[in-house]
């Protein structure tokens, strides 16, 4: 709990996404285009979780997301939280949702699917929200999260 | 279903199949008509499947409409690299129908995007081959006089038989009772019991193909192949269990009726050809109504 204070009081105006699996940090920072960016970001990673074991946290100053932006990081850090900062206090919690579908994100793990073979944008429907199991709009095979690649 | 591409058997509805059948039996009735004068279907063939497009050709001939295509991707423009959106968007500028075959799967689903004309799928890889499965649906009816309520056996390759997977999603409206038959190694995959799970329907699971033929209205017949197997000993263990022979229908109720999606190597013997509950042949001659079926309903002419 210390150590969340220290870091969320860190920025004035922002996000903190929280709860992070740190071998997911560098898929975060991919799905969410931060490195594209020109705001102050600071990354922490390998925080002791009792829930994640290894936690990663990111702060992101003068940026807010939406929703849909958001949930796109579901796939790979389902159980992360997103403290919405104003004036160095939290000021909003949010959760993210495993949306309905699932567009250019993941790879589907179909190897002869036209996704894989042609350049065609990925599409799934989210047929297992819980334990994360992607329908390809195309071929029509399941990805599950042992398989799950992101792009 | 007017202008609707054909892609996956989930396109359609319970509604749509039988609406498809119906039209499928007025060409039987009458299989030569001019309806499609005037008309270019384009027939894709990326990768070549004689039967499949003989099929269809001798649909679209026997309704009047031309055919323009090629048979396999070696005589057309996508050996010279060409993309599968430029080939699908140029053929949709000359016709008014694509039938397609590719060996990528979701192939069919995208040409559907990019195309301006309705596609067909003539199957994509091992994914959908919904042709095949209305076909099947037909003989199913005409046979049987009805598709609901029927006792159903799927008998070989369970695991990666496109055809086995569409029909039972398919006959999965109508109130079925399945047994399925197979190697313990291409047992029907667990997303599709539990789909029937789902819905309370009725299935059993075997090894040996006599226990369930007294019991079954149809016996769909599949090919066990080499080379789904991971170990070659074991299908030198079961390459023979799962072959239909004449002496194990004595005892069969009389309605039953034997499908196969041909070609068959040996997995009826021949032996089961002469037998009136033998119905592979005109199984396949029921794919030229049911073809001409599709066709004129997508484009809105019956
Ligand atoms: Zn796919």
């Amino acid at each position: 709990m210390k150590d969340k204070t220290l870091s969320v009081s860190a920025i004035q105006e922002g996000t903190v996404i929280d709860h992070i699996p740190a071998n997911s940090l560098f898929d975060v920072i991919n799905i969410l285009k931060l490195d594209k960016l020109k705001s102050q970001i600071t990354f922490g990673s390998n925080f002791l979780s009792k829930q994640l074991g290894r936690k990663a946290i990111v702060k992101i100053e003068g940026k807010f997301f939406s929703a849909e932006e958001i949930n796109r990081i579901s796939l790979v850090a389902p159980q992360a939280k997103l403290n919405i900062i104003h004036d160095y206090s939290v000021t909003e919690k949010h959760i993210v949702e495993v949306p309905d579908t699932i567009e250019g994100i993941a790879k589907c793990m179909n190897p002869k699917c036209i996704t894989n073979n042609e350049n065609v944008s990925t599409k799934f429907k989210v047929v297992d929200k819980q334990n994360v199991a992607l329908k390809c709009h195309y071929c029509e095979k399941i990805t599950d999260r042992k398989h799950l690649e992101i792009l | 279903m007017k202008n609707k591409s054909l892609v996956s058997i989930n396109d359609f509805s319970k509604e749509d199949y039988l609406a498809i059948l119906e039209t499928a039996a007025e060409f039987e009735k009458d299989p030569v008509q001019n309806i499609l004068k005037g008309y270019v279907i384009a027939t894709l063939f990326f990768e070549p499947s004689t039967r499949t497009r003989l099929s269809f050709e001798s649909a679209i001939n026997k309704l009047g409409g031309r055919v323009i295509g090629f048979t396999d991707a070696a005589s057309s423009s996508v050996k010279k690299g060409e993309s599968l959106k430029d080939t699908i968007i140029t053929v949709a500028n000359y016709s008014d129908l694509i039938v397609m075959r590719h060996p990528i799967e979701g192939s069919a689903r995208y040409a559907s995007e990019v195309s301006g004309v309705p596609i067909v799928n003539a199957g994509d890889g091992a994914n959908q081959h919904p042709t095949q499965c209305l076909l099947d649906l037909y003989s199913i009816k005409k046979t049987q006089g009805t598709l609901e309520n029927l006792n159903i056996a799927l008998v070989g390759d369970l695991k990666y038989g496109r055809t086995v997977h569409s029909l039972l999603m398919a006959m999965s409206s109508f109130n079925p009772t399945f047994n399925f038959i197979s190697p313990p190694e291409l047992q029907m995959p667990s997303a599709y019991k539990s789909s029937l799970d789902d819905k309370g329907i009725k299935y059993y699971e075997h090894t040996n193909l006599e226990e369930a033929l007294q019991y079954a209205d149809i016996v769909y017949m599949t090919r066990v192949q080499k080379e789904r197997f991971s170990d070659p000993m074991e299908y030198e263990k079961v390459k023979n269990a799962y072959i239909l022979k004449n002496s194990m229908l004595e005892g069969t109720k009389d309605n039953l009726r034997i499908l196969h999606p041909l070609p068959r190597v040996n997995e009826i013997d021949t032996d089961v050809d002469s037998n009136p509950k033998a119905y592979y042949f005109q199984q396949a001659l029921n794919g030229v109504y049911t073809r001409q079926a599709i066709i004129a309903k997508i484009l809105g002419l019956k």
